[in-house]
């Protein structure tokens, strides 16, 4: 399972994907790979406790996402999608405020991002994805809810559940499982019994379909039909997007313990940055000065998120509070005020 | 919908709205709640296993999917996680859910997405989505029914930030409280004591909650011996209780404590600080049990007023027992009126 293959050679399988929406994917996955890099150099510098990268998930995250529209799909993601973030247009300071610990679900407005909250439950949102896409439904809206899980969540009950419940009612929800080959530090094979995430959908009676998750274009074509699909009342369809999570899991792993450097390695030949590079130089859709524009571009936002997170003040004590009721109770105001006389600093 | 009904329809075929009076039971003042509601705000959904063209398995949502349609009731596929967690993309979609889970014991499959979501939701996106959430669980003991069909989950709910949590004792309450707890924008967990669904009392349906804070207990029997506190079915046993306790004299004042998350330590206060006593009531296991918080609440507030210590009366710290022994399990009378006559005959040392 180690070897990756490579991108078949031939014409253009993939036409809808072409120079503009090339270039959007390009740099916002460089982006996402520059406040990446960032991210693990805070947790290097003691300003974010841990992180989790996405290192190597560039094309499934910002590819995928790119073909929802932000003006009416929602997507419910765990805690690795800062790419699908990136490519909702999701405040970035505030996404990543979750890796500086300031606020579990980050400090981004969920609901006018079309992006909920951080949720570090895997499997836990992709039944909320459900509910919100037959309300939409009951609604006569056209917004679609993109629900995202890995390779190891795909273990969850939760995921069974929320994609039989999806297909009985033809909701328009896109599963879209990023299988990284690794959750934490259990394999593909000790994980996913019968090898395929995407061959489970037959079973609810969808689609389900394995692309190569480090192929921009193809990613993106996926998920665009599978929208599509949803949108036009066809119900629900299973994504695998087949990529590698070439960081550790988290910034507190050590993939020594289990798994060989040299698939590491092999997996990192197959950037799907270097991909999609070679992709647009090939088709005259990235000349070098929008690469080097590009890069210049990642790296001033990248940095900018890096100062914005690192300076953003912590939370008040008053968030203890805020926000645990829409409409508080007397107990909970009284524990507010033994935090006001006692604790508050 | 017609507003002419008989008794016998009762509240399966009335209009909610009209303000009438009429004797139903409880099962029939929640499905009467549900037709409110489901009349009153266009955004309420009532859905679980069995709900639509059953009615549910108690038939507490008779007739609401003929009358309301099969997209604001709708049956769900045999899975709690899965409802709770369609509750909360439901509610992030802008609308008010009311799910039902069948049993009790059936909760323990959804306990991640009503404690680790359902409960969370709401903080963790700082405010950004309400969860206007009513968990209807059907609850408690006392029917005979197989395993898991009597658990007593209400610390459990009661102990999770987030949540709020209500167990009505009887047909007018049920009605109340199931409309308040709809319009509260944050998730209660509402328990329905199944004991008592069959019971028949008054209920006027215009007896709105809007006037009502969440919260609020009510003392059903005044008394000056003692206070019996208590919620859900255990109401109904404190309530005959004190009246094998006037006979002889004594005089127990009983409190329905309705609200299990917030409690009412003031209205407990105010109780115990006339009677001096207080004997809680409850079917869960004793141990880490509400009656614990109940006495904890009550020696804060009314210390100084007590002239024994708080007496627990609860399910001995057991898996809830079949049939035959469920008598021998859930508190019994003799069992409450021996712990006011400890309280009543207590001498400090």
């Amino acid at each position: 399972m180690t070897t990756p293959s490579p991108t078949p050679a031939g014409p253009d399988p993939h036409p809808g994907f072409g120079p503009d929406l090339a270039r959007r994917c390009y740099r916002e996955m460089l982006t996402a790979r520059r406040i990446d890099e960032e991210a693990i150099a805070l947790q290097r510098q003691g300003v974010f406790p841990a992180y989790v990268s996405l290192r190597g998930q560039e094309a499934a995250q910002v590819a995928g996402a790119a073909a929802l529209d932000a003006e009416r799909d929602f997507a419910f993601p765990t805690y690795r999608e800062m790419g699908v973030a990136l490519a909702l247009g999701v405040d970035m300071v505030g996404y990543m405020a979750s890796h500086r610990a300031l606020w579990h679900g980050g400090l981004y407005d969920p609901m006018a991002s079309r992006f909920s909250s951080l949720n570090a439950v895997v499997g836990g949102p992709v039944p909320h994805a459900v509910g919100w896409a037959v309300g939409e439904r009951l609604r006569g809206g056209t917004g679609c809810a993109m629900a995202y899980f890995g390779d190891g969540a795909s273990s969850e009950g939760d995921i069974h559940e929320a994609m039989n419940f999806a297909a009985v009612y033809r909701a328009p929800v896109v599963f879209f499982c990023q299988n990284n080959r690794w959750a934490l530090s259990v394999p593909n094979e000790r994980q996913v019994a019968g090898g395929s995430v995407a061959a489970r959908a037959q079973g609810y009676g969808m689609p389900g379909t394995a692309v190569d998750g480090n192929d921009a274009a193809a990613v993106h074509r996926a998920t665009a039909q599978a929208l599509e699909r949803a949108r036009a009342g066809q119900g629900p369809s299973l994504i695998e997007a087949l990529t590698y999570r070439v960081e550790p899991h988290s910034t507190s792993d050590d993939t020594s313990r289990y798994r060989d450097a040299e698939e590491e390695r092999a997996w990192r030949d197959r950037d799907p940055l270097t991909l999609l590079r070679a992709r647009m130089e090939a088709d005259g859709s990235g000349d070098a000065a929008f690469f080097e524009q590009a890069e210049q571009e990642a790296r001033k936002r990248a940095e900018a998120v890096r100062d914005g997170v690192s300076t953003a003040p912590e939370p008040d004590g008053t968030d203890l509070f805020a926000h645990v009721f829409r409409e508080p109770t007397e107990e909970l105001a009284r524990q507010q005020r033994v935090w006001y006389e006692e604790v508050r600093p | 919908m017609t507003g002419t009904m008989t008794e016998a329809a009762g509240a399966a075929r009335g209009p909610a709205a009209g303000a009438v009076t009429r004797e139903m039971s409880m099962q029939q003042a929640i499905n009467a709640a549900l037709r409110t509601v489901l009349e009153q705000d266009p955004d309420t959904l009532v859905f679980g296993e069995d709900v639509g063209a059953l009615g549910g398995v108690f038939r507490v949502t008779d007739g609401l999917q003929r009358d309301f349609g099969a997209e604001r009731v709708f049956d769900t596929p045999l899975a709690e996680s899965a409802i709770v967690g369609m509750a909360v993309g439901l509610a992030m979609n802008g609308w008010r859910p009311i799910p039902e889970l069948q049993f009790d014991g059936f909760a323990y499959p959804a306990v991640d997405q009503i404690v680790n979501q359902l409960a969370r939701m709401h903080y963790r996106s700082r405010g950004a989505a309400p969860m206007p959430v009513t968990l209807r669980l059907p609850s408690f003991g006392g029917i005979q029914a197989p395993e898991h069909h009597g658990e007593s989950l209400e610390a459990l709910f009661a102990h999770v930030p987030g949540l709020k949590v209500c167990a009505p004792s009887d047909p007018q309450d049920a009605y109340r409280l199931l409309v308040q707890s709809v319009r509260c924008d944050d998730p209660v967990v509402y328990m329905e004591p199944k004991a008592r669904y069959w019971e028949r009392r008054p209920v006027d349906t215009a007896a709105g909650a809007g006037d009502m804070p969440v919260g609020r207990s009510r003392v059903l029997r005044p008394g000056r011996h003692a206070t019996l506190v208590a919620w859900g079915a255990m109401v109904h046993r404190c309530l005959q209780a004190a009246e094998y306790a006037a006979e002889d004299g004594v005089e127990l004042e009983v409190v329905d404590l309705r609200w299990l998350k917030p409690i009412d330590a003031e209205g407990l206060a105010a109780s115990v600080s006339r009677t001096r006593r207080a004997v809680v009531v409850h079917e869960a296991p004793l141990t880490a049990g509400l009656g614990a918080e109940v006495g904890s609440l009550v020696t804060e507030r009314a210390f100084g007023a007590l002239a024994a210590p708080v007496e627990r009366v609860a399910g001995f710290d057991v898996p809830y027992p079949a049939g035959p022994l469920e008598p021998q399990y859930l508190p019994t009378i003799d069992r409450i009126l021996s712990a006011v006559q400890r309280t009543l005959e207590y001498e400090r040392p």
